[in-house]
């Protein structure tokens, strides 16, 4: 299998002395759809500060679709889009400018960065904004116009930190679509969020750092069976006064018509309807308390902070 | 990248940065073209008269060459100076970062920024000369040639004062206590051999004073330093601010974290 990206035993030591990445080895495959997770200052923007070299690192390599960062770096960045945490756009330049310009320093020609720049910003519904300086967009504009200005070179690796922080529910939805498109036609992408359903939504791989170290790295589908049980929440027609005490044990009552119920991946869940009918209790609606992932990614990194 | 990809690149930059300084032109230009009046009505006309010949010229025509020039280098200085640091600062220098430009294109594109600026102003400076003085040029070639090396060594200088500067106090320290009184003292009000020798020898290790003659012997035919030690010390400038840029780009200091 050829990757897109190999990250081996990156470290890195900022200039105050902190060592924000510990030996950080990841693989991206190529066409892979890649959730890098982690709490605040795990160092997911540190390592993706290095891989698109905006952060110098203190060792450890970097291979794009083969290309060394070092020893080859132009044909390295070529390949790779970011869409970087922070803005770091000219506030006063015009967002059509920004994207023209972009794509000239990727030495593609103002005429062609122009028709690139209708293309990607008519995708991300910004091309009526497309004369207005950036500072006049929108948060959730501007993180758009980051992902149009990622695309304009045409990279086969995206990779993009926090793109929907700060984004609205209906415009998060239709980046997600937009993402999936792009992945399904070809571009491999690297995304991080603290929304971990997004991740669990769009990503097929995954890894979690935790202060500077890959703490787990395995296939989305993978992770989630690892989870060994699931909270169900039951809302009830009628209120409940107090719980039976004859119930099974694993039902805990939140309020008056909440129920929890923990069970066990390997039980099966016809018992505690039975049981609850038989106390005449009738179950209006049943879900998922928490997300799955979310869950798992606690578990991992208070494990890690135990040990 | 190819040579054409190269080219498109540095177009990129250069046409940015002509933009950027063009759009608010009544800061950037406006500014030393007003300075540089105040100068010929007050220096050159009001108190000029009094002073009579300077070197066998009339004192405006005299001063008119180095206020020109001292336009220019404070022009191409501050231009890439504030731009370099603004992209710092907010951090759009990533956009070149990220892509696949060399670092020598980072430098040329900034500094025909800075060039670009300072002819601009230059030449509105000369615009206005003309309504106080009649301009003779007495050699195009080296007008033109010392203008835009001294406006490329300062244009440098700028860059490696932007890739230092952490804020914007700093970009303006070098203007104040550098560039204006070596400017002052280069030479642009008073020929150094009204000085007595010990000063005019003090004078000589002023580099403002070499590029400040020259340009006046491309209008007057008159220098108090010859035109091949001119050429030579901005020569030399300019390899040697090159290549410190170049060594502090090639670390990424200031630049990259
Ligand atoms: N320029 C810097 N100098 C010193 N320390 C830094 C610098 N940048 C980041 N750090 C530290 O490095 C660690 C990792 O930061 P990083 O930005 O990579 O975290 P992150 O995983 O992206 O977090 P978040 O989810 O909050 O974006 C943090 O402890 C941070 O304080
Ligand atoms: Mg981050």
């Amino acid at each position: 299998m050829a990757y897109a990206l190999t990250v081996e035993n990156l470290r890195k030591v900022y200039a105050n002395g902190f060592e924000a990445l510990k030996g950080v080895s990841l693989s991206v495959e190529e066409g892979d759809f890649y959730a890098l997770l982690g709490s605040n200052g795990a160092g997911k923007s540190t390592t993706i500060g290095i891989i698109s070299s905006l952060v110098t690192k203190t060792a450890g390599s970097v291979k794009v679709f083969g290309h060394d960062i070092d020893q080859d770096f132009a044909a390295a960045k070529r390949l790779i889009g970011l869409v970087p945490q922070e803005f770091n756009f000219n506030v006063f330049e015009p967002v059509e400018e920004i994207l023209v310009n972009q794509a000239g320093y990727f030495g593609i020609p103002r005429r062609t960065g122009f028709e690139r720049a209708e293309q990607y910003l008519k995708q991300l519904g910004l091309w009526d904004k497309r004369r207005c300086q950036a500072r006049e967009l929108s948060g959730g504009m501007k993180r758009r116009l980051m992902i149009a200005r990622a695309l304009v070179h045409r990279p086969r690796l995206l990779i993009l930190d926090e793109p929907t922080a700060g984004v609205d529910i209906e415009i998060r939805r239709s980046m997600w679509t937009y993402l999936h498109e792009l992945n399904a036609a070809g571009t491999t992408i690297i995304l991080t969020t603290h929304y971990l359903e997004e991740a669990e939504n769009l990503c097929r791989n995954i890894a979690i750092i935790d202060k500077g170290c890959v703490v787990e790295q395995a296939s989305m589908k993978h992770l989630l069976t690892k989870l060994d049980c699931e909270i169900f929440v039951l809302d009830l027609r009628e209120p409940l006064k107090s719980l039976p005490p004859t119930l099974p044990d694993c039902l805990q009552q939140i309020d008056e018509t909440t129920l929890e119920a923990v069970i066990s991946r390997d039980d099966s869940i016809n018992f505690l309807f039975k049981a609850l009918s038989e106390h005449g209790i009738e179950v209006l609606s049943m879900r998922n308390k928490t997300n799955r992932l979310e869950q798992l990614f606690i578990n991992m990194t208070r494990r890690n902070a135990a040990a | 990248m190819t040579l054409k990809e190269q080219y498109i690149a540095f177009e990129t930059i250069l046409i940015k940065e002509i933009l950027r300084f063009a759009r608010i032109w009544v800061q950037t230009i406006v500014p030393p073209v007003i300075t540089m009046s105040l100068y010929f009505v007050i220096f050159g006309n009001l108190i000029g008269s009094q002073i009579g010949d300077m070197d066998g010229f009339r004192y405006i025509d005299y001063i008119v060459p180095g206020l020109i020039m001292m336009a220019v280098i404070n022009n191409s200085y501050a231009n890439v100076v504030s731009s370099f640091y603004g992209c710092k600062f907010h951090h759009h220098i990533e956009e070149m970062l990220v892509s696949p430009l060399p670092n020598y294109l980072i430098i040329l594109g900034f500094v025909t920024g800075g060039i670009a600026r300072g002819l601009s102003v230059g030449l509105a400076v000369t615009l206005v000369s003309m309504l106080f003085t009649d301009l003779q040029v007495t050699n195009l070639a080296v007008v033109i040639t010392i203008v835009v090396l001294t406006s490329a060594v300062f244009a440098l200088a700028g860059l490696i004062n932007g890739v230092y500067a952490k804020s914007f106090d700093d970009i303006s320290i070098v203007p104040t206590f550098v560039l204006t009184p070596l400017t002052y003292l280069g030479g642009v009000f008073y020929t150094i051999s009204m000085l007595p020798d010990f000063w005019q020898g003090v004078s000589r290790l002023n580099p403002i004073l070499y590029m400040v003659n020259a340009f006046r012997y491309g209008f007057l035919g008159v220098s108090d330093i010859g035109l091949g030690p001119s050429y030579a010390i901005i020569g030399i400038f300019i390899v040697g601010l090159y290549g410190y840029a170049m060594y502090l780009l090639n670390t990424g200091y200031g630049i990259r974290r």
